[in-house]
């Protein structure tokens, strides 16, 4: 019998709700703890679920860990107070995965580097880059496996509704923290994102063009190859993750379009692009778990 | 109407919306020896950019032939009385290529952003504000919205440090009595000292008579363009507006016939193609699209065999915004696929 790793979410509003459902379901992790700042309505709805919760924020965390330790703790709060959350939780050696933009740890998009991070050693902080990041850096890297990329582009398209305020008062982090991680993580020499918000209603489900510059002339067959593995890999933890046509091929350009439903747990299904967010963390989370468990039993 | 005395602000888009139906492939030399007639005209506002703004060089929306930089700087250097604009879309420039701008010595930084979304800018407004720059708030398609929710937007704008806020008729859409509205209850809200401004786009050849409409509203910028040239049917022909404007009585600063030389004989000549209300246009206008969509639209005809104006139409019914460009080739797929 494998008993599951613990986890604490701070930040107790839509996404850290989310991903407190998705929780729900994991076989790998059991959310333990909620912490939040005030008695509201994502507090309440975790302790009618069973969880341990605090409203005196990361500190209500650090005095009751050591009668209820976690493995794992989610920030799903802001960039701004990220930096203090880490410094306390990881101090008591619980792993940090970072929901906001913060960037303090390495970037984390699962199916291309969560491999590798781990590989490298223990961390004790992993950043979940940005929406746009989670939804297109995977295509960027399907492209960089096969052959070289000297630029990378893309185009997330979301609803005005899955927005919120904290992407609005800072919108030049998404843009700066996404181009960078498309060269970090996903291989290209030069990045660049772009994020279009609409207010339809019906809200838009979110999409997202990527534009690949290849060095060479494109191998056509192998980056259709690789993008179907891609896509596969992906929606093992975003199930409504689809490419939209067949990537398109012109000159040294390949582009690509996805779409990104959510699984509609606590968020609505169009914001796939919070969606991508939780399970990619939650991922994060089990796939560490996983490995943690499977060294313990192999010694 | 009147205008006897009232002083309007004619403001020159052909070196930045005038960049879309270029392809944005003017070249520095082109844009100093217009900016120069214009500077020459008394035109006193003169916009250089990419035409999606600071940053705007891209797969998605095309590569320029120069960079903003190298634009700014030539055309900074070159006139002696006009003042340059920039234009900045949150979510596509960055606070970066604004202090790039003002370093070059751009005196006005516009920052657009869609109608409803006008709380991505607010970083970008104060720092714009901080810098000391005249600073625009931006409001595109403006037809979508009601004018008490457009001006919800355009105090927050204001809030942000805006010290203009403009309605922006991207899809030439608009009609008269449309500007009226929303201008009339910009200038009843917003700060007596704020100033409100019009963006016309000429689709169903309502530029100069929606900019007339805005002016008796209490707006005192008026975007234009010399021989039209911008995306669509191209902008209000400033040359026509300021003409109108002068035989009203309004005080503009502009010399027409210098204004129409400029037109003539330094904006025509690099015309790829006439900017005229061709039927691409007309769609544009009468279902609401964003103007900068009709060159992707065409090329996607070339390239699926659909019809350039029935994927404009569905990029309209799909209440698509300005940035949305990547959707028109993924459009004209689909349509050519159920046809087949």
């Amino acid at each position: 019998m494998t008993t599951k790793a613990k986890a604490a979410i701070i930040g107790p509003g839509n996404i850290g709700t989310d991903l407190l459902m998705k929780c729900q379901r994991s076989d790998f992790i059991e959310a333990t703890w909620m912490v939040g700042i005030e008695d509201s309505a994502g507090i309440q709805r975790a302790r009618a679920l069973g969880l341990r919760t605090t409203t005196e924020g990361v500190d209500g965390l650090v005095a009751g860990f050591s009668a209820d330790p976690v493995d794992f703790v989610f920030d799903a709060t802001s960039a701004y107070v990220h930096a203090e959350n880490s410094r306390k939780v990881t101090a008591l050696g619980a792993m940090m995965i970072d929901l906001t933009p913060a960037a303090i740890g390495p970037f984390c998009i699962p199916p291309v580097n969560l491999q590798a991070l781990l590989d490298r050693g223990p961390t004790q902080n992993v950043n979940m880059v940005t929406c746009g990041g989670q939804a297109t850096i995977p295509m960027v890297a399907a492209v960089s496996r096969v052959q070289p990329v000297s630029y990378a582009e893309i185009v997330a398209t979301v609803a005005s509704k899955s927005v919120g305020m904290g992407t609005r008062d800072n919108i030049d982090e998404f843009t700066r923290t996404t181009s960078s991680a498309i060269e970090k993580i996903g291989g290209a020499d030069e990045g660049k994102a772009i994020i279009v918000i609409n207010p339809a209603e019906p809200p838009l489900v979110m999409r997202d063009t990527i534009h690949c510059l290849t060095k060479e002339a494109p191998n056509e067959t192998d980056i259709r190859t690789s993008i179907a593995a891609m896509v596969t890999d992906v929606q093992r933890y975003v199930p409504g993750y689809r490419l939209k046509n067949a990537p398109i091929i012109d000159g040294h350009r390949v582009t690509i379009s996805v779409e990104v439903e959510g699984l509609g747990d606590f968020l609505p299904k169009y914001a796939g692009n919070l969606d991508i967010m939780t399970a990619a963390g939650l991922r994060t989370a089990e796939m560490i778990a996983q490995r943690r468990q499977s060294s313990r039993s192999s010694l | 109407m009147n205008f006897e005395g009232r002083h309007i602000t004619l403001h020159d888009m052909c070196l930045r919306d005038g960049m879309h139906p270029k392809q944005h492939q003017i070249t520095v030399d082109e844009m100093v020896d217009i900016a120069g007639a214009l500077d020459a005209a008394g035109v006193p506002l003169i916009e250089v950019t990419h035409g999606d703004g600071l940053g705007g060089a891209s797969v998605n929306y095309g590569f320029p032939a120069a960079s903003d930089e190298t634009y700014l700087r030539a055309v900074v250097e070159r006139v002696e009385h006009s003042a340059i604009s920039a234009l900045l879309l949150p979510g596509i420039g960055t606070v970066d290529h604004l202090r790039m701008a003002a370093d070059c010595g751009v005196k006005t930084i516009r920052v657009a952003t869609h109608c409803t979304e006008a709380n991505v800018s607010r970083q970008h407004i104060n720092l714009s504000r901080d810098l000391g720059l005249d600073t625009v708030g931006f409001l595109m398609m403006a037809h979508m919205i009601s004018e008490d929710a457009l001006v919800e937007q355009a105090l927050l704008m204001e809030s942000y440090g805006a010290n203009c806020i403009y309605c922006t008729d991207s899809a030439g859409y608009m009609l008269p009595q449309d500007v009226t509205d929303r201008i009339a209850l910009l200038k009843q809200r917003l700060k007596s000292d704020t100033e409100v401004g019009f963006h016309g786009h000429h689709n169903l050849a309502m530029g100069v008579a929606n900019s007339l409409a805005a002016i008796a509203a209490g707006a005192n910028r008026i975007d234009g363009s010399a021989a039209g040239l911008g995306a669509g049917a191209g902008n209000t022909p400033l040359e026509a507006m300021a003409a109108v404007l002068e035989r009203m009585g309004a005080v503009t600063g502009v010399d027409i016939f210098k204004l129409a030389d400029a037109a003539e004989d330094h904006v025509l000549p690099i015309m790829d193609e006439p900017v005229r209300l061709s039927r691409d246009a007309l769609v544009l206008g009468y279902a609401g699209a964003y103007s900068s969509f009709l060159l992707f639209a065409k090329r996607a005809q070339e390239k699926y065999g659909v019809p350039s104006h029935e994927i404009l139409l569905e990029m309209a019914r799909r209440k698509t915004v300005g940035g949305q460009e990547d959707l028109i080739e993924e459009i004209a797929i689909e349509m050519a696929a159920q046809t087949r």
